[in-house]
């Protein structure tokens, strides 16, 4: 919604400027468990977006006054690298859209995660955009998700997030930065797949109701194939262990319970 | 964390000359870097140190030079501990130690004269800045050398923009030639505990050595030194076999940083 001067076709022939259909996702992968200090942590390629996330916790929430006899306190920093963007060198440290940012992730936490099995602690959560192309703070949830469940801190559910908007007439989904600058909406959404439930809804720019609907289920779509990777992401690394051990590791058989 | 027990055995073993990782006591551990993990950057390189894992993202711009050399680009250098990295690592302005690295890493930059300023002036008040920012990913001690060999992979694969004086835009796209470089600078780092020098220290040992220091090398002569923490410092014997093991050590450094860009 900032570009400037002559905006570009973003859509010939149906297809976007990378070659995607309407409902296409970029390509992406993620890695479960990259970073040997972090409680649990992950790494995201989606598209041209890099993101590394790192869970830290529970422990003991401070300063004492942030601290919640009932429940975990989330904390939460997002924030993009000052090498993240093609353009400019960027500015380090927090600014307003880097707070809310953070803000609106640990909201998505603070639900997904079951805070109740940690009262009186903190559980951190740390987004680093390396490198951004659009639809980060989506990508950021997805793998910040996947390294809460990494971490083994209990959740309801595996949070995805992915962005959808409207270019011209079309409702598309996952836009990237050229298309988030000149298009005519944004909403970044997140999703609880097991529940359905929205977790994150932001919105900038011109659709109708039944545009919205139509994207809202578009990202529902997606979503199965967001889970699976993230999943697929958290399998991975103890099928490599099995692998790694299927011929050294005893048999085990667990003991009766007295 | 700092425990007496973790120090207790790390003395220990270093009086037998034994460290923890089953390393000498003048061996790197292992180490990786891969150029170009940012693409959006002009340059980019990690560098691992063992599980030490340090990004380095180079961006340039233009800008106006300093009023005392009007024909030479600026460089600038900063460096953060992410919370992500280490467990005592906090979300806030930056910490002394970031401001150490951040000043070490530039200033073997600088003083080994690695890129080449006089070549980055655009024109009347106009100049080129280069950006270095290093990003700690994950923290096992050692930050200086693996910010020193993480910034210079990245300066060394770092694309040079054009700028287009007509319409005032940089073009970072496209058939771009390479930053210009003049040399080439790596690091050591060493602590000393017991009276005993080792090279690399892993995040246990740094928080038990009593003085560290680190020299950055062009391969021919010593460019910058920093003596880090307080304790009883070194005699001039020891800075003298740590400018030798620095000297050796720096041959392998360098060819690794040219295989990763691939000369």
């Amino acid at each position: 919604m900032s570009g400037s001067g002559e905006k570009p076709v973003l859509i010939v022939d149906g297809k976007r400027l990378d070659g995607r259909l309407p409902g296409d996702i970029r390509p992406s992968r993620i890695e479960a468990n990259v970073l040997k200090n972090a409680a649990g942590s992950a790494y995201i390629e989606w598209g041209n977006n890099k993101i590394m996330a790192a869970v830290y916790g529970p422990s003991e929430a401070l300063p004492k006054h942030t601290s919640n006899p009932e429940r975990a306190v989330i904390k939460c920093r997002y924030q993009m690298a000052p090498f993240s963007s093609l353009e400019e060198h960027g500015r380090s440290g927090p600014n307003r859209r880097s707070i809310e940012i953070s803000k609106v992730i640990k909201e998505v936490f603070e639900n997904a995660i079951i805070t109740e099995n940690f009262p009186g602690s903190e559980i951190n959560i740390y987004v680093e955009v390396l490198q951004g192309d659009g639809g980060t703070r989506a990508a950021g949830v997805t793998a910040a998700a996947v390294a809460v469940a990494a971490s083994g801190i209990p959740m309801t559910d595996l949070p995805y997030g992915v962005s959808i908007g409207k270019i011209g007439d079309q409702i598309v989904i996952d836009l990237n930065k050229i298309e988030d600058n000149y298009s005519d909406a944004d909403v970044p959404i997140v999703i609880s797949p097991r529940t359905g439930r929205i977790l994150l809804l932001q919105m900038d720019g011109d659709m109708t109701k039944d545009e919205i609907n139509r994207g809202i289920r578009m990202a529902a779509d997606a979503g199965k194939m967001i889970s699976k990777m993230q999943s697929d992401a958290l399998k991975k690394q103890y099928m490599e262990i099995s692998e790694k051990y299927k011929n050294e590791a005893p048999s085990y058989t667990p003991q009766a319970q007295k | 964390m700092k425990t007496t027990i973790t120090g207790e055995y790390i003395k220990e073993m270093l009086a037998k000359d034994m460290r923890e990782d089953a390393r000498k006591l003048l061996e790197y551990r292992d180490i990786t870097i891969r150029i170009g993990t940012i693409p959006n950057a002009e340059g980019s390189a990690e560098a691992n140190i063992g599980n030490t894992k340090v990004l380095a993202g180079v961006k340039l711009g233009v800008g106006e030079p300093m009023p005392d050399k009007p024909n030479e680009g600026n460089l600038m250098a900063s460096a953060e501990l992410l919370p992500l990295a280490a467990e005592s690592f906090d979300v806030g302005p930056p910490t002394p130690e970031a401001i150490e690295l951040a000043r070490v890493t530039d200033r073997g930059i600088r003083a080994a004269g690695v890129v080449d300023l006089s070549k980055l002036f655009i024109e009347k008040d106009k100049v080129w800045n280069v950006f270095i920012d290093v990003y700690v990913l994950n923290y096992d001690g050692n930050l200086f050398d693996a910010s020193a060999l993480a910034a210079q992979a990245a300066l060394s694969s770092c694309r040079m923009p054009k700028y287009d004086a007509a319409a005032e835009t940089v073009i970072r796209e496209g058939d771009l030639g390479r930053l210009p470089l003049a040399n080439m600078v790596v690091s050591s780092t060493f602590g000393i505990m017991s009276d005993k020098i080792i090279l690399d220290p892993n995040a246990n040992e740094e928080l038990f050595i009593d003085s560290r220091l680190t020299i950055s090398t062009d391969g021919n002569n010593i460019r910058a030194m920093q003596k880090g923490l307080g304790g009883s410092g070194f005699t001039p014997k020891q800075v003298d076999t740590m400018m030798d093991v620095t000297l050796e050590r720096s041959k392998d450094l360098r060819s690794m940083i040219k295989k990763s860009i691939g000369e």
